[in-house]
């Protein structure tokens, strides 16, 4: 590890213990109605939301919710993607057409109709956590498609390359072959895949707010927040809507730090 | 020959099956066959029930599909309910300001990713990494509506926001998948035999990786075209995205399933693009005597 | 001469500037929130479509929205006979459609015949079709026309205000129009351009032709905020139903653009499921089907804290289910349910609740916790939401938020009965409360709590039956507004809806453009259409 991929661990690691330990019980939903949308001051170092709610303690239950579900859900689809698109690229013929046609359907089908009908499933009083829950786990299943074109693309072309051919001459083949040869060489882009969804899942739980299918109040998560900043108007004169966002890039960028092509190189 | 006839069939079947199946995912999706004069006191039981029976033609999603694809044949894909409109009309009304804010967003976030990763794996500057993935982190944490809003606020077009969507993504790809080219044992070769930096990028770093930033390409249509969702939602920009936005919330079938058929297509058309010049890559490395 | 001098520049300028008012009062600007469905004004059922009918529409009978008093317009005079059975209009004389085509009775004929026609699938008609049978209507010489229904029709006169007149002759069909504008051109997804109509009868008080705009451009625009971004940077002339945010914004920069036209006809409004069949479990049937349980959350709910915050104080608490800017209709005898936790609570144990550790209980101990859905992507009403589960848990009740897309809301609303509460907006654009009988009615199947019954199931829901079929048999209006002041006395005692607050009417305009008179019914700012015009048109148009 270099000494920035340590910093960035580090800081990471703060922001989870901040987020897991900071603004328990009912701090993050408690309504101060005579302190309505007030600026910072001491008793709110981040000032209070339209509804008088703490916007520091929001922003710490938001980055609990965020930081667990959507590396949670960028793994998920990065495994899938792997997994997916690996043996398709591997195997090729006609497991691979396959692969490639569900992978363009998966890309193609309107799956928010899923999730409105998901949501409709889940019995009324589902808990908050539980729903959230429930939609990262859908973005996971359903965001390996373009990895996984991707993922393809690479296992073709290591199952065609020397290293590969050299190792099938000395004997080595199936899922041997496909995990000690293969598998390390599509380490850049499943690293790429969990850099880029992390944050992309976080925006996306932010959308599908839009129609009932993120976090519920009095739940915060960081996509729910990302929701004020649609009001662009208000933006000037509240800047400290955009702490969620600066939650996010140190967020994105620790993750950026800690996956770099160094270590890829390295595995 | 036989590659383009394999890839032509299975583009036919996945835009088939595409429709079938976005039709099907909206049929049983919950509030369909329903609508706002539901809720309408003015209108009698009677008008309310005449509503309902619109809707009948529809109950049965095979033989609705079947019906469908054979008016499609005709470029007939129906009546949009939610704009009361032939969808073939909507479709290429709407149509060219997609492909223009898609054609920009792609070819711009794909030549500042790929420029930025080639650069940034030939120099190998910190700086020009860090700055770059600095953009790529901030395009990748601020919602895409709101990137748009700002374009608007600005009077950029929206364009610039689905370029910021796709460039984070081929940049981090295209880096790592360059970096992990730049690592293999031939570049040690070829840099050891004398080989000059240029002609180590072209022969032996980006040649090997043309299959994968083919793939790249296709990816980043995709990603342009889910990010043009919800910029057109929310900048009212009249294009696909928004016409598909509507017509999942209004269970709009014909209108979904004209555009998921025209989706697919666009995805379909990528993807064997880059399927495509992927197998001459790998015909012409044969013939050149490498496996 | 020269002590007159001031005199006759004044005159001259006042005649000028009358001239001027005729020909070119400027292009207003504003939006649409979707793309119009249908020109055809009879097939309207959406807003946009509502909207070029309002502005393009020649009526024999208009309610003035300022006064809310029905004026003639096509027609001189009416009188309704035969207990609404009929209806008698003198028409206005040498009037013209927008193409030059004469109007006459023949007109009326056609408009009402089409309209009654059921293979066209009117809904204006529903309002008139009572019962099943022939619509008669006779000509007779000097303008005048007749229209015999074969049922009574109650509030006969306001239903023509929807009732926009076409042309039986004109080569032009649907396209020649009587109001003040006429369709220019349509760009999909863009906008609709609206011209003055040169035939629009209406002239002012010094004989000027109206309207004074030369054309009307309506952009359409879907997001609110880039709505009110446009108006600021000066593309849009005027802006609606602003939500109280918004509002208070472009006050602090504009305060003589904004207005607050008092409390809108619109309920915010919370309902019970309270179907027999409704997928519930039973004690949770039992606790909606309960009077006093409904009234509790009225009690517990703080009305004044909904206007204050997530209105920012442009709303009034609702006093039941006519809002007071209903002048006639509204019950003035009725008064919010004020804020107080602690009657809710006696209410509730009178019911067999108690408290147990900060829950609220039933008497078979299940804890009170049902959910509220509600429209998802509307921000008022997830505000709201926040404030009423902090309320209700003041007094030990969970309450589930549940934002769902507004399709998912119809499914359960109407098909499934697969919900709890619901938490919803109302728009009224009716005064007369018959336009809203079907939701009071227990047969109907628009009787949200509970539709479709085929006897009354409770003694209350009898008694409305009964008022509201009452009122809509007798034409004596003061007689009509005791049954529905009853109607509205009952709806408050049993709750079957919660009222929580009116929205007020709030919209902006630009300090250019004059003539503007807010009003509480829609539309609020361009109800007069025909009389607005631009002053900088006028300058600009004196300086050329």
């Amino acid at each position: 590890m270099t000494k920035l991929q340590k910093a960035a661990a580090g800081v990471f690691l703060l922001l989870a213990l901040l987020s897991l330990l900071g603004a328990r019980g009912d701090s993050a939903s408690a309504q101060n109605r005579e302190a309505i949308a007030v600026s910072p001051s001491a008793k709110f170092p981040l000032g209070t939301d339209d509804l008088g709610r703490d916007r520091l303690a929001r922003l710490i239950e938001g980055t609990r919710v965020s930081i667990l579900l959507a590396p949670a859900a960028a793994l998920l689809s990065t495994l899938l993607a792997a997994a997916i698109g690996g043996i398709a690229g591997y195997r090729g013929g006609r497991i691979d057409r396959i692969v490639v046609t569900v992978a363009d359907l998966f890309l193609s089908l309107p799956w928010l109709l899923l999730l409105l009908a998901v949501r409709a499933l889940l019995p009324l009083n589902t808990s908050p956590m539980a729903s959230v829950l429930l939609t990262f786990l859908l973005l996971g299943c359903l965001g390996w498609a373009n990895p996984g074109r991707l993922v393809r693309a690479a296992a073709r072309t290591a199952a065609n390359s020397d290293y590969v051919l050299h190792a099938r001459a000395c004997g080595v083949s199936g899922w041997r072959l496909f995990w000690r040869m293969l598998v390390p060489n599509l380490f850049p882009i499943l690293l790429a895949q969990f850099w880029i969804a992390v944050p992309v899942y976080v925006l996306s739980e932010a959308n599908l707010g839009l129609l009932g299918l993120g976090v519920s109040e009095p739940l915060a998560s960081l996509g729910s927040l990302l929701r004020e900043l649609a009001n662009y108007d208000a933006l000037s004169q509240n800047p400290v809507v955009f702490a969620p966002v600066a939650v996010l890039v140190i967020l994105a960028g620790c993750l950026h730090l800690l996956v770099s092509r160094e270590k890829a190189l390295s595995c | 020959m036989q590659v383009l006839l394999q890839q032509v069939r299975r583009a036919l079947l996945t835009i088939l099956l595409g429709g079938f199946l976005g039709a099907t995912l909206l049929r049983f999706s919950p509030g369909w066959g329903l609508d706002e004069r539901e809720l309408d006191p003015h209108l009698s039981s009677e008008s309310r029930q005449a509503a309902r029976a619109e809707y009948e033609s529809e109950r049965n999603v095979l033989i609705y599909y079947a019906h469908y694809l054979k008016a499609a044949l005709s470029l007939d894909l129906g009546i949009s309910r939610s704009f009361n409109r032939p969808v073939t009309g909507l479709l290429r009304e709407r149509l060219p300001e997609t492909t223009r804010s898609l054609a920009f967003g792609v070819t711009v976030g794909l030549l500042a990713g790929l420029v930025l990763a080639i650069a940034n794996a030939y120099a190998g500057w910190r700086l020009l990494d860090l700055a770059a993935s600095a953009l790529a982190g901030l395009s990748l944490s601020i919602p895409a509506g709101l990137i748009a809003l700002g374009c608007f606020w600005l009077r950029a077009p929206v364009s610039w926001a689905i370029a910021l969507a796709v460039f984070p993504h081929i940049y981090r790809y295209a880096g790592n998948i360059l970096g992990k080219a730049y690592g293999t044992g031939h570049v040690f070769a070829a840099r050891a035999g004398g080989q000059s930096e240029p002609r180590i990028l072209a022969a032996h770093v980006l040649w090997p990786a043309t299959p994968e930033l083919f793939a790249l390409a296709a990816v980043a249509v995709s990603v342009a075209f889910g990010a043009a969702v919800p910029i057109e939602v929310i900048c009212d920009a009249p294009g696909i995205g928004q016409m598909a936005w509507k017509a999942a919330l209004a269970r709009d079938l014909p209108l979904l399933t004209g555009v998921t058929l025209l989706i697919t297509v666009m995805t379909v058309t990528a993807t064997s693009v880059a399927d495509l010049a992927l197998s001459f890559a790998r015909t012409s490395e044969r013939r050149r005597g490498r496996p | 001469m020269l002590t007159r001098l001031p005199a006759i520049l004044a005159l001259t300028l006042t005649l000028f500037v009358d001239a001027l008012l005729a020909a070119d009062g400027g292009t207003l600007r504003f939006c649409l929130r979707a793309d119009p469905k249908t020109f055809d004004p009879l097939l309207v059922e959406d807003e946009p479509s509502g909207v070029i009918r309002y502005l393009t529409g020649g009526y024999l009978i208009r309610r003035n929205r300022l006064t809310q008093e029905l004026e003639g317009e096509l027609a001189t005079r009416w009188q309704i006979a035969e207990q609404g059975r009929r209806i008698d209009f003198q028409l206005r004389p040498n009037l013209k459609f927008s193409d030059g085509t004469p109007f006459s009775c023949d007109d009326v004929a056609f408009t009402i015949k089409r309209m009654m026609d059921p293979s066209l699938h009117s809904t204006v008609a529903d309002s008139f079709r009572t019962v099943p049978g022939q619509v008669d209507v006779a000509c007779s010489g000097a303008g005048s026309v007749t229209i015999r229904f074969p049922a009574p029709v109650s509030a006969l006169a306001d239903q023509f205000d929807q009732v926009a007149i076409q042309s039986a002759h004109s080569p032009q069909k649907l396209a020649a129009v009587m109001g003040p504008f006429l369709l220019h051109e349509y760009k999909p997804g863009s906008y609709v351009s609206l011209e003055a109509n040169p035939y629009y009868w209406k002239t002012d008080s010094k004989g000027h032709r109206m309207p004074y705009l030369h054309s009307i451009r309506l952009d359409i625009q879907q997001n609110r905020d880039l709505e009110v971004i446009r108006f600021r940077r000066g593309e849009l002339d005027l802006v609606e139903h602003l939500d109280g945010e918004a509002y208070e914004r472009l006050a602090a920069e504009m305060p003589r653009a904004v207005v607050d036209a008092g409390p809108s006809l619109d309920w915010e409004i919370i309902v019970f499921n309270q179907v027999a069949k409704a997928p519930l479990p039973a004690y949770k049937l039992h606790w909606f089907r309960s009077t006093a349980f409904r009234r509790a959350i009225s009690e517990a709910i703080n009305r004044e804290d909904l206007c204050r915050i997530v209105f920012r104080g442009h709303a009034q608490p609702a006093s039941g289910p006519v809002s007071a800017s209903n002048h006639f209709w509204h019950n003035a005898a009725l008064k919010p349910d004020p804020h107080s936790p602690a009657e809710a609570l006696q209410r509730l144990e009178k019911d067999g609740f108690h408290r147990t550790g900060g829950n609220l209980v039933d008497r078979e101990g299940n804890r009170v916790e049902f959910s509220l859905i509600t429209n998802a992507g509307s921000k008022t009403h997830e505000r709201m939401l926040s404030l009423i589960q902090q309320d209700l848990a003041q007094i030990g009740i969970h309450v589930n938020a549940v934002p769902l897309d507004y399709s998912s809301i119809l499914e359960r609303f109407s098909r499934s009965f697969n919900y709890e509460g619901a938490l919803m907006s109302i728009t009224n654009v009716d005064l007369d409360p018959n336009g809203q009988k079907d939701v009071w009615l227990s047969s109907a199947d628009v009787h949200q709590w509970n539709p479709n019954q085929k006897s009354p199931e409770t003694e209350w829901e009898a008694r409305v039956d009964k008022l509201i079929v009452a009122q809509t048999e007798t034409l004596d209006r003061g007689k009509r507004k005791v049954y529905f002041d009853e109607v509205q006395q009952i709806v408050v005692d049993q709750a079957p809806m919660i009222f929580l607050v009116n929205p007020n009417s709030l919209g902006a305009f630009s300090l250019n453009l004059k003539n503007v008179s807010p009003a509480a019914l829609r539309p609020q700012l361009y109800w007069n259409a025909d009389r607005l015009y631009f002053s900088g048109a006028l300058v600009a148009a004196a300086q050329n």
